[in-house]
């Protein structure tokens, strides 16, 4: 018997998620996905002036602060024909680099491990044996039988108070879960070094954004902080000394903690990598500048596009072909609601036309998110880590190609097992690995600069409203851990006349378009195996291996649409 | 002794945004002494976690989801506010309550919680408190000014 499954939000938290499912033989027939999403930002944009628009796009996303900024003071300065001084680059490199690294390690340990590891199990370890296990994976010196004792009786205590906090998962002992308790007991420990590890990596932030948790530094034309060795106050030799402590701390965990477990966790679950593969399109704007020159053709990871899994043909990417589609969206188009629209000229005048809540399922049929659809060329494209990875790879980049053929060989996998959720999760390690090991250049660069006198940090020659043309609009771009992020702003006579963001969780989370093609979401979930219905613990898997910036909650129904069990997922 | 008022909310959502204006009306209207700290938490979780470290007392201002007339203040203590946040009060519960459980965890929960916060009107988007979050702004402010005092910090205005 077919049966539905609904993955619904249990509050308006942002960018909330909601994944129905058609279940047949064990496996999903269809999915469909359905998400809230900032909407309106051009309301609260238009009329401003460009140069303060990232104070406000700097809260459309609640966990990533900066990368909003990022997008946004790009756009504007695309838009004004800007060149920003070779220091703005290079802080901007290190603000997100860190960010990357620093989001790739939270999310594998405190969203996506939990999916892999289990925790319960965890409490049933052999202290002695995981220590044997940890000290053959790695150098990493927190690894000795006590130690692993310890944190086995802490999150025993912990989960004897009732109070499981993220860990109120009602997954634990599901089938799926296939490592033995040792490994599961790592995973723990990790978990928690990791938060330990992320104060000193935030700090980074700190120093260079001047206010954490939101950073205040971005400025319109370069960065609003002076670079100069004598001043207490500017970016100094003392605080590049801390910076490049703190970059080597960040690096060595994900060297012997991250990549050890990602490598660890992988071989119990190599059948993912022929699941949760999707619609085989990857889109990056490509991020990361390496010099000055004018464009983007110095890109660290470079800007292409890959059509059907076509490695060998990496294709130029071309803002200008992006559009948006509301065919299956609660917004409505002047032109109708089949056209497809650039983001220059996107509209946004929202309809909702979707049941009252409580409801059992949505009319898939219909409009059933408050995503639009955005495409490239027509087709519905995967974006973040993955594809950002594949491109690098496919065009060659040393890093990359290292990296990459180094996980590829420890898990005796070739390039096509890239093309699935466990290939998702593990360009998730190689983009973190890389930037992790980059990081340390770009402050090297920046280091070398000061040494030689070069102290500019912001352009200014653009900054009078009066030096503006009239009319003029610009594309944002910027690859955030999520994935490509594109900003559009059009300004008119020194004020925005339209806004138009189109987010990483936007590409890959998006409905239908007009000729019914499934987003990336939809797409990934087509053929996975699910164990038990009730538990849908491998549609979880698949939707976190994208990184989705939400939290959600399960709800299962049955053929006749009781519900059967309400799960709050993590 | 360290304390930490913590505003939460999302600035570009109407009420939502409440205990970050919260925050900034106080810091705009008194000194504090060096060991009260404000922070504007946004809608961050887990990366709060390293301001919650060596808070001995930790006052949350938040936009809480009561089922009450909007613009109703409310103040939690005790074992009201895992209760209130475990049962979706907050449109942030997610991050609160993770955040919360996870410095319990690692061994620095503060040993006093307090949340003040009000019912929201709207929370679409906008970057303005709607009147009714305004007019309750002045009660909380009040609140949190006496709450300080009751933890022994006289706030200069």
């Amino acid at each position: 018997m077919a049966q539905r499954i609904a993955v619904d939000p249990i509050t308006r938290i942002e960018g909330h998620l909601r994944i129905e499912a058609q279940l047949e033989g064990g496996r999903i027939a269809e999915a469909w996905s359905s998400s809230t999403s900032f909407r309106g930002i051009e309301t609260i944009l238009k009329g401003r002036d460009p140069r303060d628009a990232h104070h406000f796009t700097q809260r459309f996303c609640g966990v990533c602060t900066t990368v909003h900024s990022m997008a946004s003071i790009r756009a504007v300065e695309d838009a004004l024909k800007i060149q920003i001084p070779d220091n703005a680059r290079l802080i901007r490199n290190l603000i997100m680099g860190i960010q990357n690294v620093q989001d790739h390690v939270i999310h594998f340990y405190h969203l996506h491990a939990l999916d892999w590891v289990d925790i319960v199990s965890a409490l049933s370890a052999d202290p002695a044996k995981t220590a044997q296990i940890a000290q053959s994976i790695s150098d990493w010196p927190n690894s000795s039988p006590e130690y692993f004792q310890q944190v086995r009786d802490r999150v025993a205590a912990f989960a004897g108070t009732g109070r499981l906090g993220p860990f109120q998962n009602a997954y634990w002992g599901h089938p799926a879960y296939k490592l033995p308790p040792e490994v599961n007991l790592i995973g723990v420990a990790h978990y928690l070094e990791a938060l330990e590890w992320q104060k000193d990596v935030i700090r980074i932030h700190a120093i260079l954004g001047s206010k954490n948790p939101h950073p205040q530094t971005f400025l319109v034309g370069g960065m609003a902080i002076p670079v100069d060795p004598d001043s207490q106050n500017a970016l100094n030799a003392d605080k590049l000394a801390l910076i490049r402590k703190l970059l080597r701390k960040a690096r060595t965990f994900v060297e012997q903690v991250y990549i050890p477990d990602l490598l660890a966790v992988a071989p119990a679950y190599l059948d993912w990598a022929g699941i949760g593969g999707g619609v085989g399109n990857y889109l990056s704007y490509g991020d990361f500048p390496m010099d000055n020159s004018p464009g983007t053709g110095s890109l660290f990871f470079p800007r292409g596009v890959i059509m059907g899994r076509d490695l060998a043909n990496v294709q130029p990417m071309d803002e200008k072909k992006v559009s948006e589609y509301v065919t299956h969206s609660w917004y409505t188009y002047s032109k109708g609601d089949n056209a497809g629209l650039h983001p220059y000229e996107g509209e946004t005048s929202h309809k909702y036309t979707g049941p009252r809540p409580p409801y059992e399922f949505l009319d898939t049929d219909g409009k059933y998110s408050w995503v639009k659809s955005p495409r490239y060329l027509d087709q519905p494209m995967e974006v973040g880590p993955l594809a950002r990875v594949l491109v690098a790879y496919a065009k060659g980049v040393p890093e990359v190609k290292a990296a990459v053929d180094f996980v590829l060989g420890k898990l005796g996998a070739p390039a096509s097992a890239l093309f699935s959720t466990l290939g998702r999760t593990a360009a998730r390690g190689v983009d973190c690995l890389v930037l992790a090991q980059k990081n340390e250049q770009w402050l090297d660069q920046l280091a070398n600069n000061m040494g030689r006198g070069i102290y500019e940090t912001f352009n200014k020659e653009k900054w009078d409203p009066a030096t503006w043309p009239r009319e003029a609009q610009g594309f944002g771009y910027h690859e955030a851990p999520r994935g490509a992020l594109g900003h559009w702003i059009r300004i008119e006579h020194g004020k925005i006349a339209n806004y138009q963001a189109v987010v990483p969780s936007t590409w890959n989370a998006g409905p239908r378009d007009p000729k019914g093609q499934p987003g990336p979401y939809e797409a990934a979930l087509v053929g996975t195996p699910i164990a038990d219905p009730q538990k849908p613990l491998e549609i979880l898997r698949t939707i976190h291996s994208f990184d989705p910036c939400l939290a959600c909650a399960v709800h299962v129904l049955d053929g006749t649409g009781t519900e059967i069990v309400k799960v709050r997922a993590l | 002794m360290m304390i930490l008022v913590l505003g939460l909310g999302n600035t570009i959502m109407t009420d939502d945004g409440f205990g970050v204006r919260a925050v900034e009306a106080l810091s705009s209207r008194y000194r504090f002494p060096g060991d009260v700290r404000l922070l504007d938490g946004g809608t961050l979780g887990l990366d709060l976690l390293p301001h919650l470290e060596e808070i001995d007392h930790l006052l949350i201002i938040d936009a809480l989801e009561m089922q009450a007339p909007p613009g109703t203040v409310f103040r939690l203590e005790g074992d009201e506010v895992p209760r209130a946040f475990a049962s979706k009060l907050s449109v942030h519960q997610m991050g609160v309550q993770d955040l919360l459980a996870v410095s319990e965890l690692m061994g620095h929960l503060p040993r006093e919680l307090v949340v003040w916060g009000v019912q929201p009107e709207s929370i679409e988007m906008g970057t303005e408190l709607t009147a009714t979050a305004t007019t309750a702004l002045a009660p909380v402010i009040e609140g949190v000014v006496e709450e300080l005092r009751k933890w022994g910090i006289e706030c200069e205005s």
